[in-house]
């Protein structure tokens, strides 16, 4: 069946259609990681968006169990080939039945370079999905300005906490839509992790007494997160050892007065240099993100630039002043990408005064 | 960090000729290395004994020894210019290897002088098995179990404790020379013995074979502040057991998971921090198809033939950024040379599929065994580049020239189900093809699989293609049935096969219907940011984003294709040198190549780099996007000329010799129309299409005779023929292949070969040097030695020669290069062939005359004239020292190769003796092709009766130099009695000890064996040939090469009392 991507501008590119026969308006953004397309499609990060792969051959080794959440997030899927026959000891699956499974659209057989360089000249945009060859751009295209991602953290968070055990420290991890990789990273390391929905009262936390609180990555714009970003500020007056990862970078960041910009079209890949200020050593990282924390007015009194994005100088870290509080954009957890700079998660251990 | 002040003058040492396993490659790395410190201001000393490179032009380093690559010479060279440090790991093994011996003797500590870009200690914990072992263990990463055995019985009592099959894996080797996997004693004891002998340190590791794994390979980067990152992951498609360079490989990985693309990932840069390499690494890994479990393979700590495969693949420049990390450079100091934005501290991402195909010299071999094993065999390879798998492989085989352009080519279709799955046992060159029939057939993926271990995801790609083959067959050719064809990569002349119709019609039914190739961009980072580098592929159903936009004259370049025996990396050499030209000249310059070894195919050579199979159609692609106002042809080698009637078809002017007059010389009848006209006597010959008429022709002249294919090169399929019988067997072997031009058969004249090379303006020649052949005629050129200036002929010949050069590029109205070889006979000069195009020659005759030829020959086609340049006419003056090329061959790569010269070209590469005389250029020349004698001053001689009496002063030569001469019954005889004292041993069928004992007892330094007649039916002197070659004896199949060794070892003298000339200093004559 054909289906039909509509962009904002007025592009529409022609290809088949995969996944769920309906149809959907998202945000379209663009990840390049060449392995990890399963771990990309169950980020919770990527609720409200339609993601379009670089690479163009997508859904070799079909479904494993490498899922980073319980199920796919994106709106829409976008890619240049799917293939037909999976291949790999642990596929359970193929990317196709996945996606019907889950009601998810999608188109494959478009030009996703050509896709790619729209997004990268004008910036990210809106996009609609459809089936219907009917369609009318006159009538399409205001409803494609109109679109708005919204609150989308409240759609991913868990419902209830739970917990990881564990014999080591004690970690209170606020899911704003958290990959599981980094509650395993943590629970890898010994700790017990203690799982909280995104809208638990900081009372509620600090009650529990953990060693170290962990905010995780998440998706949207982290100024609809107005009432979490108060209860963060609590947590930072707390005095608790804090990590943080993407989305609860930001959100941290905001609690303590700084400020965040949409970029033009974001670091979605597995091949981002960021710099350690403090060793000046390079790290190739994973990353998911649309926003980012404005480091030139940052209050060097409160928070200074941590880690740096080699190519284009955006913040990528932050070490807060008399603080024990770390906070990242990229993502140490990996899955998919690069596990250099995973050792962070021990450094956060030994935040909350731990061995590791 | 930034730069290193200290590092001022820096020796690079390059990897010597071009053997299996160590090909161009390095010259691409060394060139592009050499480039990347002239740029940061550090004076460049370059040594490398093959003189075809680039890397070894003045333009490229300040300091040029073309010399041999002995730690002596080495020595001599650093005394003389002083560096302060050696980079050697641009060199392959070769330069690693010297560069390990310069700092165990303590030479280099000694004379203050650093090893930069690796240290001594990090070659030894990679290289040495046990150290590599050692500290693998180390740092938890898993090795096949495995010990390193110096001796037969370790080898034998090991393989007892793990188990049959075992792989042997020789120390300090290349290419994995030497090494194989072996299934039982007898194997085991054969390959280990060999193994040993090939050893640097005579040592061979016994492993556990992981054969069927899949095997994965990362190259990765690292600083000296310790920042890695991977450049690229690659996937081979034969699985373990297959050496990678014959493997199909493919980039990235396909068939594996992020979890253990990171698993092998972070693996990969955990060895390169252990082992504190600074520079490129290529790590390689047998992955378990069913587990997580995996194996490190090797790691070489060096530029190596992947890390060129995956430069070109990603677009990321690894030699160039590792000279940059040897300086002290961190690699977020580095720029992106593609993007000009990002920094070296990234890693590439493809959003194309990559697919390297090597290129196997069955075709030369024809009596190889075809099988492919860890002991390397490819002279060379093609890289293609698509959207998908399917189309990046049919463009790949395509690009071979080796008549292969679908999955029929290789036709198994007689073969019944039951034969098909015998086949698919057979691990060769033909494999794919086999698959492709199996899946014919119905054999389902599962038992493919089971049989070939090569993952399923694979195997549907080639059923894909199957299935489309099919669909063309049998559908009616839709317009969208059409589409999907091209997107797959169907060119359309096996489009027009499977659909009855003719590839015009095909052709014009695309263009009416806008179903075209479009092109995209290599950019490092999957379109993420603007690239300014236009290096592109093709694909269908795409959007174009090259732009066809001319502001200048543009001219398009085409490259030499894939390295094989007969077409190397001179021709690549010729066609930078052209682009360089052009450029100059102020043209746009637009090269297409599919060769990732080469210096052609590197991004910054030409305005525009274009990918892509050499064929009319993909060409005319980029032609149809381009509009060059022309093309060059004359320096592609065959490649390129091949494609000169399908350039006019389409429009595109050919500069410089017309097409018209490169037929007038290659057409029999109208050449000898020419000769006629210009009054230059040949080899009486004649023309001919069956046996028949070949065999009248034959006797007509009377044997032996020349026969040969019209428009080939390296003299393929060219033989004397003594008798009717091997006229017949010839002309079969030659037939095979359709011919699309007539076959020569040529009196055999035997002299002294000469050759030359000239720029003609179409007016005036200029010749650079007379070349003379050391071999008589009968010996291929590019296997003769070659002595610039020629020693022994006239000045009345040199008239003749000068004469005749000249009428013959006026005749043929060459403006360009042009390439004669005569034979001289006493005063007579006779012209065997003519190729009004530049030659294997070229490197070597400028380097030595410091003429550059290409260079002229370029600006000449675009209307300059050689007195406008201010260059003299005729022959230029000779230079006051020889230098001589000789021939380097693979032949111990190549199990069951015929070894004994002939007509037909068997050497892979050359190197040069330069030296104040002859016998000094001699010595060096023998010493660069890896002639270090003598040893044990034992010698075997057998050789046909005609040969005996040149025999008896060969042997009385070797005699007087100390020499224990052992012979076979007849030429012992004949020697005896001739006053030498010939030890007379058993032939090979007699009982022991016989001569082939005497061979494998490791106490011979060479073997002379002319074979009996025409092309050697006695499986005697065949079996010791191999058995020579294979147990590292020289061995000799002319006579003139035997008094030519005897000849440098008379004359030798102590190494370092050996003369140095610096090759950037040769004088240019304006």
């Amino acid at each position: 069946m054909k289906a039909f991507l509509i962009l904002e501008d007025g592009t529409v590119f022609e290809g088949t259609s995969i996944g769920a026969d309906k149809e959907v308006i998202s945000e379209i953004v663009f990840n390049t990681s060449m392995t990890g397309y399963l771990e990309v499609l169950t980020d919770p990060s990527y609720a409200g968006q339609a993601v379009v792969m670089t690479y163009p051959l997508i859904g070799n080794y079909g479904i494993t169990p490498d899922m980073e959440s319980a199920q796919p997030w994106p709106d829409g899927y976008i890619v240049r080939e799917l293939s037909r026959m999976p291949s790999n000891f642990r596929c359970q699956g193929s990317i196709q039945d996945f996606l019907i499974q889950h009601d998810i659209p999608g188109i494959a057989g478009i030009d996703t370079r050509a896709l790619t360089k729209i997004l990268r000249e004008k910036g990210t945009m809106n996009g609609m999905i459809t089936t219907n060859e009917k369609f009318r751009l006159e009538e399409i295209l205001p409803r494609l300005k109109e679109y708005v991602t919204g609150a989308v953290v409240d759609k991913v968070t868990c419902s209830d906490s739970y917990q990881l055990n564990g014999k080591g420290k004690k970690v209170a991890l606020m899911d704003f839509g958290a990959k599981r990789n980094i509650a395993r990273a943590l629970h890898d390391r010994g700790c017990e992790v203690t799982v909280y929905p995104a809208r638990t009262k900081a009372e509620e936390i600090l009650s529990g007494e953990p060693d170290g609180i962990m905010l995780t990555n998440g998706p949207g714009d982290p100024k609809d997160c107005g009432e979490i970003i108060q209860e963060i500020r609590k947590l930072y007056e707390s005095d608790k050892p804090i990590f943080a990862i993407c989305l609860g970078h930001q959100l941290m960041a905001l609690a303590t007065g700084a400020n965040t910009y949409k970029m033009k079209y974001g670091h979605r890949g597995g091949n981002h240099p960021v710099k350690d200020l403090e060793t000046g050593r390079v790290y190739i990282s994973s990353q998911n993100h649309g926003y980012v924390v404005d480091a030139e007015h940052l209050d060097p009194s409160v928070a200074v630039p941590a880690f740096v994005n080699v190519n284009d100088g955006t913040n990528e870290g932050l070490k807060y002043i008399g603080k024990n509080i770390f906070t990242v954009q990229f993502h140490p957890e990996a899955c998919p990408g690069p596990q250099d700079s995973g050792y962070l998660f021990d450094r956060f251990i030994k935040m909350m005064g731990g061995n590791q | 960090m930034p730069k290193n002040q200290e590092i001022k003058k820096v020796l690079v040492i390059g990897s010597g000729p071009i053997v299996i396993g160590q090909a161009a490659e390095f010259d691409y790395a060394g060139t592009q290395a050499c480039r990347s410190l002239k740029e940061e201001g550090v004076e460049v000393v370059l040594v490398n004994s093959n003189p075809a490179t680039i890397m070894t032009d003045k333009d490229i380093a300040d300091q040029v020894y073309i010399e041999p690559l002995t730690t002596k010479i080495l020595e001599k060279i650093i005394l003389k210019e002083r560096p302060d440090s050696v980079l050697p790991t641009l060199g392959g093994q070769a330069g690693l290897n010297l560069g390990m011996e310069l700092s165990e003797s303590g030479f280099l500590e000694k004379h203050n002088v650093k090893l930069i870009g690796t240290t001594a200690e990090t070659i030894f914990k990679a290289e040495d098995r046990q150290a590599f072992k050692d500290t693998m263990e180390k740092i938890g990463e898993p090795c096949a179990a495995s010990q390193v055995v110096h001796n037969v019985e370790d080898g034998i009592a090991f393989t007892n404790t793990i188990g049959y099959p075992v792989v042997l894996r020789p120390a300090y080797t290349l290419g994995g020379s030497g090494g194989g996997i072996a299934h039982n004693e007898t194997e085991l004891v054969d390959i280990l013995t060999n193994g040993l002998r090939l050893s640097r340190v005579g040592e061979v590791l016994v492993e556990r074979c992981i054969a069927g794994w899949k095997e994965i390979e990362y190259e990765v980067m690292r600083d000296a502040a310790g920042n890695c990152i991977t450049v690229c992951n690659m996937e081979n498609v034969d699985p373990v057991g297959v050496h990678t360079g014959d493997s199909i490989v493919v980039a990235p990985s396909q068939t594996l998971g992020d979890k253990e693309y990171q698993m092998l990932r972070t693996s990969a840069l955990n060895i390169i921090s252990e082992l504190n390499i600074t520079g490129g690494c290529n790590v390689q890994y047998a992955l378990h198809p069913d587990s997580f479990e995996y194996c490190v393979i090797e790691v070489n700590p060096r530029v190596s033939r992947s890390s060129a495969l995956a430069s070109k693949a990603t677009g990321y420049p690894i030699a160039k950024v590792a000279a940059k990390i040897a300086l002290g450079y961190t690699l977020d100091e580095i720029k992106n040379a593609i993007t000009g934005k990002t920094y070296a501290s990234f890693e590439p991402m493809l959003d194309y599929c990559v697919v390297k195909v090597p290129r196997l010299p069955f075709d030369k071999f024809i009596t190889a065994k075809r099988t492919l094993t860890t002991q390397m065999k490819a002279t060379g390879e093609v890289m293609s580049i698509c959207t998908n798998f399917e189309g990046a492989l049919m463009k790949a085989i395509r690009s071979l020239e080796q008549h292969v352009d679908g999955m029929r080519s290789y036709d198994f279709s007689q073969l019944s189900s039951k034969e098909l799955r015998k086949q698919l046992e057979k691990v060769d060159d033909r494999r794919i093809w086999a698959i492709a029939e199996a899946l014919r057939k119905n054999i389902s993926y599962d038992e493919i699989h089971e049989i070939t271990k090569i993952d399923c995801w694979f195997i549907d790609k080639i059923a894909i293609l199957v299935e489309m083959e099919e669909r063309l067959e049998k559908e009616a050719l839709t317009l969208d049935l059409l589409k999907e064809a091209k997107r797959l990569e169907f060119p359309d002349k096996e489009i027009a096969k499977l659909t009855g119709k003719t590839e015009e019609e095909i052709r014009e039914l695309r263009y009416a219907n806008g179903i075209t190739a479009a092109f995209k961009m290599v950019d490092t980072c999957a379109a993420e940011f603007a690239a300014q580098t236009p290096y592109y592929y093709s694909c269908f159903g795409s959007e174009n984003e090259a732009s066809g936009a001319k502001e200048r004259k543009k001219v398009l370049i085409l490259g030499s294709g894939p390295i094989r025996i007969g077409q190397g990396i001179e021709f690549d050499y010729c066609s930078v040198h052209c682009t360089w030209a052009f450029a100059k000249e102020g043209y746009e310059t637009i090269i297409v190549n599919n060769n990732p070894e080469t210096v052609s195919t590197d991004f910054d050579i030409a305005d525009k780099l274009y990918f892509e199979p050499l064929t009319p159609e993909d060409v005319e692609n980029i032609v149809r996007l381009e509009q060059p106002d022309g093309a060059v042809v004359q320096f592609g080698g065959q490649t390129a000329i091949k494609l000169t009637e399908s350039l006019m078809k389409m429009g595109v002017p050919i500069l410089g010799t017309k097409a018209e007059d490169v037929d007038m010389a290659e057409d029999r009848e109208l050449f000898d129309k020419i000769l006629e006209q210009t009054q230059i006597p040949r080899a009486a010959g004649g023309t001919v299409f069956t046996a028949q008429e070949a065999k009248e022709v034959a006797n007509r002249l009377g044997y032996p005779v020349l026969v040969r294919p019209s428009y080939v090169l390296g003299g393929q399929g060219m033989q004397i023929a003594y008798s009717d019988q091997e006229i017949e067997e010839f002309m079969e072997i030659i037939n095979r292949i359709a011919q699309d031009h007539p076959i020569l058969v040529d009196k055999y004249l035997q002299g002294k070969e000469i050759e030359v090379d000239a720029v003609c303006d179409g007016t005036d020649i200029l010749i650079p040097g007379i070349m003379e052949h050391i071999e008589r005629t009968g010996v291929h050129s590019g296997d003769s030695i070659s002595v610039y200036p020629a020693p022994t002929i006239g000045e009345k010949v040199k008239d003749k020669i000068v004469e005749y050069t000249w009428r013959l590029a006026r005749a043929l109205h060459v403006v360009g290069l042009i390439n004669i070889q005569f034979i001289a006979m006493e005063d007579e000069v006779y012209v065997i062939e003519v190729n009004p195009r530049s030659s294997r020659t070229v490197p070597y005759i400028s380097k030595v005359t410091g003429i550059p030829i290409v260079d002229l020959a370029a600006r000449v086609i675009i209307g300059n004239t050689l007195k406008g340049m201010g260059y003299p006419v005729g022959l230029a003056p000779e230079a006051d020292y020889v230098a001589i090329k000789m021939p380097v061959f693979s032949f111990e790569k190549l199990r069951g190769a015929e070894i004994s010269l002939g007509p037909e070209m068997k050497s892979t590469g050359e190197c040069l003796g330069i030296g104040k005389s002859f016998d000094e250029a001699l010595y060096k020349a023998f010493l660069g092709a890896g002639v270090q004698l003598p040893k044990h001053k034992q010698m075997i001689m057998t050789v046909k009766d005609a040969d005996k009496p040149e025999a008896l002063e060969v042997a009385k030569r070797f005699e007087a130099l100390g020499y224990k001469i052992y012979a076979t019954r007849s030429t012992a005889k004949y020697l005896e009695a001739g006053g030498v004292k010939a030890r007379r041993i058993n032939k090979i069928t007699q009982e022991s000890p016989n001569v082939m004992d005497l061979i494998l007892g490791h106490k011979i330094d060479m073997v002379i064996d002319t074979p009996t007649q025409g092309r050697d039916k006695n499986r005697d002197g065949f079996l010791i040939r191999r058995n020579a070659i294979e147990t590292g004896v020289y061995c000799m199949t002319a006579m003139d090469t035997a008094n030519a060794l005897a000849e440098s070892l008379e004359h030798a003298k102590e190494d370092d009392k050996l003369n140095l000339i610096d090759i950037a200093k040769v004088k240019n004559i304006t």
